[in-house]
């Protein structure tokens, strides 16, 4: 439930952030001397001091407390005057906490940086969560009640007691009740005041309630309420079980969904074209660099980065393929031994090229911010943004895809090119216009994958290596020139995967994906959707 | 197979054919530099080999050793296995270098061990490991266990209160090594074994959701967990990101991890990993004088004000200044002269305080616990009071745990039984 207060601290820091490019409120004058504790105090020393500024400081010190949790508040060495620095479109911007006005920016040397570690960090959040309650908006005081329920103290009850007499929203009512039953359930001396607050915690999916629960359960002085426990936690766990199964379901998809992007260039290229393309996974690293350098041109509209970097990597990425038909593959054709060596060939050039011109460390890539976090649905299911979108990414691309090839004119011709060469030949189709175009599409998509990937994983030299096993298993798995069958290969892989995952660890449930898989192609060597008439032969 | 070892191949000859060094005058005294220069391991020990290149050329600028200059020879063992044997061979064989820095991974350095004890060469190892070692020929200067692990889970359990241990890392030799010494320390310490969640993932491992979800339901069990990780190279990156993105915050499960230091961060957004730990024997951050002229050199050397400075460049450094003292001492480069010399010698550490080498071949070290801040920097947040020797073999490891090591007349031994009294107690 921290992170859901994490998520509100963001979010209520991005509006700060928002209003604080003109001014903030200033805080109390008496304040002042605290302000100036704070910036001598040892990391040791600090918590008192923070407690002394809620105590006097209520509301007031809220900004004060989510600076110094982002690490922006500073002081000036001389004048030990506090002020937070805060960064917008690559310009700081510099306040004096104490009237709240904005200030004359300072060179680095100036100021200091006010430290904290954990369990300052711990503490602010708590306190924050505690002036929250009186903020204006509903959803802000249900999940600073959430974030306090593992920190039940006098302090904090007496807060939310006090805050529960005004509290006009029911839902929010409904989350101090069970603070309160809580409470209750842990110091209550009678077992029926105990077992009433069993009744009303009953359902609710919170860890710590479940924690108390199963805590009640073994060690509860009086039979009746462990009983009454236990039937309470026997209900939850069921629904914790059903969100978790949920839970691997969603792991699965977007294991799937990454397998799908990386396989789908090569479902073109070697499916449908029949090229052993070694340098598959090399385009993918091309259109990950891409985002790379598109970030680099844009550094302050990296929110935007990612749709500039899409029809480029494409691009990019599809001259590559084009380039490579062009000048190798094309002269290796009906070879495929041949080819499969040069394309491996290109692939170490490739790798090579990008050692020499980017530097053989990782580059970092930036996450727009939309795409970090997650997504709570309740306490025990919250689905992570990044994966959820490129899930849905995955699916577009595949499905725009498959329209190019059933709808467009150059799928017409690419459908024809593949099953039957010398019979679209001699139709008028310009077989070499249309082999580099599609080996052009293929590639572009790898690009495109290579986009996504970079959200997820490491854009290095290695990128592409890591993939180009995955994406020829499920090309292979799901049946060579079916597009539906590598969009169900790359589902069911990635199930598979991430159900075997727990079980086993994550080495060995790959190294059983891959026997299985082994086996599988043994008994239907054309995978699982076979092409089949003529085409095939 | 066919494909990697062909990769390996072409890899090689184009290391190679750019770092040919042309021979220069002949009374020199030859280095050798064992590091990857490509392959996955390049992205950590390329700035290993331009550390030792600015030592010699410090060195050198100081008038050399013996009234001798030194001349590095470099060559790229491609982050292969096998090819560090070779290359360590052709160093002492045909380059006929008077001592070795290299390797990183331990199983590189496992594969070297015997070209050096056959030839007997001296090799100065400077990153963290997992002990259970000791030659004659080889020097550590990273941490062993008890430098790093140990110290970094008596953190967690007596400061942050940690009571739940989940044990992450990378399925190789050094991490399953590591754990097996924390799984004995924590049941010792009377942690009970459903209390401890060990995981292991193949290297440059990118999809975390299950295992960072698996971690969060075993942290949402009510008592305080905390993360101990041993996970290596870039599939940290995904790993942290995998963290933030599922909001597991470092108030709430606190990571403190053995191999991510301030080069590997510079790679990584570090806004969600802030409050996450790593214990070293080295931070840039420590504020001393000999730390700051370090950076600055360093800074000049490479020409980029970026580049940042971590412990095993800390560890190369001391291991450096130590040999070309024992060199000094010793007046000579011969191994066994220089073996023998090197034992009691003294160099700073940058953080301050002495570095001691130990009859084991170990240092003594300050051990530090830093907390990442959002420039991707560390900030102290625990030391050991005083240093800490380097023990070669685990005390918690029954396997180990009556061996010592000591290079010293009369025991002259890496593996030295205490309860026998004899030498060979374990073969490794």
């Amino acid at each position: 439930m921290k992170r859901l207060l994490a998520i509100c601290c963001y979010c209520f820091g991005l509006l700060l952030s928002l209003s604080a490019t003109a001014a903030e409120k200033p805080l109390p004058p008496a304040l002042a001397p605290h302000l100036e504790a704070l910036t001598e105090a040892s990391l040791s020393q600090t918590i008192p001091v923070l407690e002394t500024l809620e105590a006097e400081g209520g509301e007031a010190v809220q900004p004060l407390f989510l600076h110094l949790l982002e690490g922006d508040l500073y002081f000036i060495k001389s004048s030990r005057q506090v002020i937070a620095v805060t960064e917008s479109a690559g310009k700081d911007t510099f306040i004096d906490m104490l009237s709240g006005v904005e200030i004359e920016p300072l060179s680095s040397r100036d100021i200091k940086k006010i430290r904290v570690n954990n369990r300052l960090r711990g503490h602010l959040r708590d306190a924050i969560a505690r002036l929250q309650l009186g903020s204006a908006s509903a959803s802000v005081r249900e999940s600073a009640v959430r974030a306090l329920l593992s920190d039940l103290d006098a302090n904090t009850l007496s807060v939310i007691r006090e805050a529960r007499l005004n509290e006009s929203a029911a839902n929010v009512r409904e989350v101090m009740d069970m603070a309160l039953a809580l409470n209750r359930l842990n110091t209550a001396a009678e077992a029926s005041d105990r077992i009433e607050a069993i009744g009303q915690l009953e359902g609710s999916l919170e860890g710590d309630v479940r924690n108390a629960l199963n805590r009640i359960a073994d060690n509860d002085p009086s039979p009746q309420v462990q009983q009454a426990a236990q039937k309470a936690l026997v209900g939850i766990e069921q629904k914790v079980e059903f969100y978790a199964f949920i839970d691997q379901l969603f792991f699965g998809l977007s294991l799937g969904s990454v397998l799908l992007l990386a396989a789908i260039g090569l479902a073109i290229t070697f499916g449908v074209m029949g090229v052993i393309n070694m340098a598959h996974g090399e385009m993918i690293m091309l259109g990950a660099y891409t985002t790379y350098v598109v970030q680099l041109l844009m550094p302050n509209h990296i929110e935007y980065s990612l749709w500039v970097a899409i029809p480029a990597a494409f691009v990019v990425s599809g001259m590559a393929g084009v380039l490579l038909e062009r000048l190798v593959i094309r002269h290796l054709h009906g070879r495929p031994l041949e080819t499969l060596l040069a394309t491996f060939g290109v692939s170490l050039i490739l790798q090579q090229l990008v050692r020499t011109v980017f530097s053989p460390l990782n580059r970092q890539v930036a996450s727009p911010e939309w795409m970090s976090g997650s997504w709570e649905i309740n306490p025990v299911l919250s689905l992570t943004l990044n994966r959820l979108y490129i899930l849905a990414f995955a699916l577009l691309v595949f499905f725009a895809l498959m329209m190019l090839l059933k709808k467009s004119s150059l799928g017409l011709n690419v459908r024809a090119v593949s099953q039957n060469r010398s019979m679209a030949k001699s139709m008028g189709i310009p077989t070499g216009r249309v082999d580099a175009l599609t080996f052009g599409l293929g590639s572009g998509i790898a690009g495109i994958a290579g986009v996504a990937l970079s959200q997820l994983t490491n854009v290095g030299p290695n990128l592409g290596q890591s993939y180009i096993i995955d994406s020829f298993m499920v090309v292979v798995f799901g049946g060579v020139g079916n597009l539906w069958g590598t969009l169900v290969a790359a589902f069911s892989l990635g199930i598979a995967n991430k159900f075997l995952e727990p079980v086993t660890g994550a080495v060995l449930a790959s190294i059983l994906v891959l026997v299985f898989i082994i086996l599988f192609i043994q008994k239907r060597p054309k995978g699982l959707f076979p092409q089949k008439g003529r085409a095939a032969e | 197979m066919k494909i990697k070892s062909l990769a390996a191949g072409v890899a090689l000859t184009i290391g190679v054919s750019s770092l040919s060094f042309n021979v220069l005058a002949a009374d020199t005294i030859k280095v050798g530099v064992l590091h990857s220069l490509s392959g996955t391991m390049a992205i950590s020990e390329t700035t290993l080999k331009d550390t030792v290149l600015m030592m010699i050329e410090e060195q050198n600028k100081k008038g050399g050793l013996l009234g001798k200059q030194l001349e590095p020879v470099v060559v790229d063992p491609a982050s292969n296995w096998p090819l560090f044997a070779e290359k360590a061979r052709e160093l002492l064989t045909q380059e006929e270098v008077d001592v070795i820095f290299g390797c990183w991974t331990s199983v590189s350095r496992k594969s070297v061990l015997p070209v050096l004890e056959e030839l007997n060469g001296l090799m100065f190892y400077p990153v963290q490991y997992e002990g259970e070692e000791s030659s004659k020929n080889v020097f550590y200067t990273g941490a062993a266990p008890n430098q790093q692990a140990i110290p970094a889970v008596d953190y967690l359990m007596n400061e942050l209160g940690a009571e739940r241990w989940v044990l992450a890392g990378t399925d190789y030799v050094y991490p399953r090594t590591t754990n097996k010494i924390l799984e004995a320390y924590l049941k010792s310490k009377g942690v009970a074994e459903e209390d401890i969640m060990i995981n292991y993932t193949p290297f440059g491992h990118s999809d975390w959701q299950s295992i960072v979800s698996d971690i969060k339901k075993f942290g949402g069990a009510g008592k305080k967990t905390a993360v101990v990780s041993t996970i290596n190279g870039d599939a940290n990156v995904p790993f942290y990101k995998e963290l933030g993105n599922q909001g597991v915050s470092s108030e709430d499960i606190p990571v403190v991890a053995f191999s991510v230091g301030e080069e590997e961060l510079s790679g990584i957004d570090t806004g969600p990993l802030v409050g996450h730990m790593a214990a070293w024997n080295y931070f840039q951050s420590v504020d001393t004088d000999l730390n700051s002229e370090f950076i600055q050199k360093w800074h000049a050397f490479t020409g980029d004000d970026s580049r940042v400075t971590n412990d095993p460049m800390e560890a190369t450094y001391i291991g450096f200044n130590m040999w070309a003292q024992a060199v000094t001492a010793a007046g000579t480069t011969d191994v066994d002269a220089v073996e023998q010399a090197m034992i009691g010698q003294e160099v700073p550490n940058l953080t301050g305080g002495v570095a001691v080498m130990n009859k084991n071949h170990h240092l003594s070290k300050p051990v530090l616990i830093g907390e990442i801040q959002d420039d991707g920097q560390f900030e102290v947040v625990w030391e050991t009071e005083g240093v800490v020797a380097g023990d070669a073999w685990s005390d918690f490891l029954p396997g180990s745990k009556n061996l010592i090591a000591d290079w010293t007349a009369p025991i002259t031994c890496g593996n030295y039984n205490v309860e026998t009294q004899s030498c060979g107690g374990q073969a490794n």
